[in-house]
């Protein structure tokens, strides 16, 4: 039972937080793509400047949370996630809605989106530094360590407290988006839009707002994927954006366009990871004496060592292309 | 009459191809305006430029004296002025019914808040555009497949949705692209009916693209006829039947 804890530590968990990670992450990118129909590759970079938001608002006002028990930087979320959103828009006007206006073909604005990723990336090292540093400024990160009731169980299954936030924050932020985009007409005329944005146009909706809005989404989500990523391990310029890889995977494993898809293709991507990286020898231990004589267990089985971890998004990737391009739920791949 | 489009010495070229040539028509208010030309003479050119799908080069275009130049196609959907496109367009993921519920403008669904807050609210006026749509469905003669997703209906019947999309609000004036192409001729019959019938009782007045000269004899006065990017005649369809010049740029000769 001892190892059946471990693996609940080490892949449950562990998977929930990478999955939500990147789900987050995934519907942002996907929002965009649905709706300006390119692959923004700045989105790793939005995220990290909304985890440095949340970053400078905390070391500005470290007691803010105190008052309320709540560590501070989840207070300073919300206006991180305004803060994002209103570069998101900034980032829109100043390079991509002059490209959408001279019909540019989407590749440019690809390359427009690498240059954003570059400019971001230096600006946020500029201010911040190189190094990691922790969001909990003034808090300490509370480490819940559950005691199993069985005999025999001397493992306690460990959950710190940003992951309990980042489970909370992902549902919460996934039935929101859902309630959005089904219910208010704002999100149908998203959905529109996307299907065909000269009928969209003719029936009365506004791209211009509708591209707004998209981005006002894609920033806010990016700054709470940002934090939530940030809380879990420490606050670092290139963080996020050794994420886009596996991030994009999951947005094409869910299908492109489809924001459902990449939440799922989030959670199959970030599990993926974990299930890779996990040493099964240890649930096959209490198995040992019955395993053949020839055969004895290493000390670790995994499947790919940590530091190769990042092959398992681009492995997960080739195969969807290769039998399944249009992802999970049918996307718009065009 | 007044004239409730205006288009004044239009240009337009795609690269060096000159489609529209300093074309200027009117249109009165309260007609069925056919508009009529061989093939290439930028007839579908001219209606994306009137509703704002496409900047034009020089002139300006008015809607009831209003300068509504290079405005784009959603403002001019707020005004009144509706189109529908040659090639019938649907947003394929949505049904039939939902394709129609698209339409209705200023919802209360439209606010964030009202989603979230005001729910109660929200439903009335959801039911009240379902209402709707289920009415324009039934005239349209789509009732049988007001489920099905747009994508999957017949060429015919995404042109009867397209005409059932500028029946959704209140317009002024709708330009119709070829809405006939593609339609049998028993629904067709519908269609004039109800074409004259929002002309007649709803006073919308039709801007009318059509090969069909028997549809163009039965509605449109009067009727327009371009080529080559301008305006060479306008007319009864007697007067225009009857017109040499019209008959050469059909065939390219005068019959002997």
């Amino acid at each position: 039972m001892n190892e059946f804890v471990f693996f609940i530590n080490n892949v449950v968990i562990a998977g929930s937080v990478t999955g939500s990670i990147y789900a987050i992450g995934a519907v942002g990118v996907t929002l965009i793509f649905s709706i300006m129909r390119f692959a923004h590759f700045a989105h790793g970079d939005m995220m990290t400047f909304g985890a440095f938001m949340v970053l400078l608002l905390t070391t500005l006002f470290p007691q803010a949370g105190a008052a309320l028990g709540v560590p501070t930087p989840l207070i300073m979320l919300p206006l991180a996630m305004v803060l994002t959103a209103a570069l998101a828009v900034g980032l829109d006007r100043a390079f991509y809605k002059p490209l959408r206006a001279h019909g540019v073909k989407p590749i440019v604005f690809v390359i427009a989106s690498l240059g954003v990723t570059l400019m971001l990336q230096g600006l946020i090292r500029l201010f911040a530094g190189t190094g990691g540093q922790s969001l909990y400024v003034d808090d300490r990160k509370e480490i819940f360590r559950l005691a199993v009731p069985l005999e025999g169980v001397r493992v306690p299954v460990v959950v710190t407290e940003p992951q309990l936030y980042l489970f909370v924050l992902t549902i919460v932020a996934v039935v929101g988006l859902h309630l959005f985009l089904s219910r208010s007409r704002l999100g149908k005329a998203m959905r529109a839009m996307s299907d065909n944005p000269d009928l969209a146009q003719a029936s009365g909706i506004n791209t211009n707002t509708i591209v707004a809005v998209t981005w006002v989404i894609a920033g806010g989500l990016a700054a709470i994927a940002g934090t939530l990523l940030s809380l879990d391990v420490t606050f670092k310029p290139d963080l996020s954006f050794f994420l886009l890889l596996p991030i994009f995977a999951a947005a094409i494993v869910g299908g492109v366009g489809h924001p459902y898809g990449a939440i799922a293709g989030g959670f199959v991507v970030g599990f993926a990871e974990t299930l890779a990286v996990f040493n099964w020898s240890v649930l096959l231990r209490p198995f040992r004496d019955s395993l053949p004589e020839w055969l004895s267990l290493p000390g670790n089985l995994a499947f790919v060592g940590t530091e190769y971890k990042i092959v398992v998004p681009f492995f997960i990737l080739v195969v969807i292309l290769v039998w399944r391009p249009t992802g999970i739920f049918k996307g718009k791949v065009i | 009459m007044s004239a409730i489009i205006d288009v004044r010495h239009v240009n337009k070229a795609f690269g060096g191809l000159k489609v529209i040539n300093d074309c200027s028509l009117q249109v009165a208010e309260g007609s069925i305006t056919g508009l009529i030309g061989p093939n290439g003479a930028g007839k579908t050119t001219l209606f994306n430029i009137i509703a704002g799908a496409l900047p034009l080069d020089s002139g300006r275009v008015f809607l009831d004296g209003e300068d509504i130049t290079n405005h784009p196609a959603d403002e001019l959907f707020h005004k009144g002025l509706l189109r529908t496109f040659q090639i019938a367009h649907e947003f394929s993921n949505m049904t039939a019914l939902e394709n129609l519920m698209m339409v209705p403008p200023r919802q209360a669904g439209e606010h964030l808040f009202a989603t979230w807050f005001k729910p109660t609210l929200v439903r009335v006026e959801e039911a009240e555009v379902r209402r709707r749509a289920l009415e324009v469905i039934d005239f349209v003669g789509l009732h049988h497949v007001r489920n099905e997703l747009a994508g999957n209906l017949s060429g015919g019947q995404k042109k009867l949705l397209e005409l059932g999309r500028t029946m959704m609000t209140d317009a002024r004036v709708v330009l119709l692209d070829e809405i006939a192409a593609g339609v049998n001729r028993t629904l067709l019959g519908d269609l004039i009916g109800n074409i004259e019938r929002l002309n007649r009782e709803l006073g919308y007045t039709f801007l009318v693209i059509e090969h069909d000269m028997d549809m163009v004899a039965r509605l449109c006065d009067p009727v327009i006829v371009m080529a080559q990017g301008s305006v060479m005649v306008e007319g009864t369809i007697e007067e225009i039947r009857n017109n040499p010049a019209v008959i050469e740029a059909y065939f390219g000769s005068t019959p002997a």
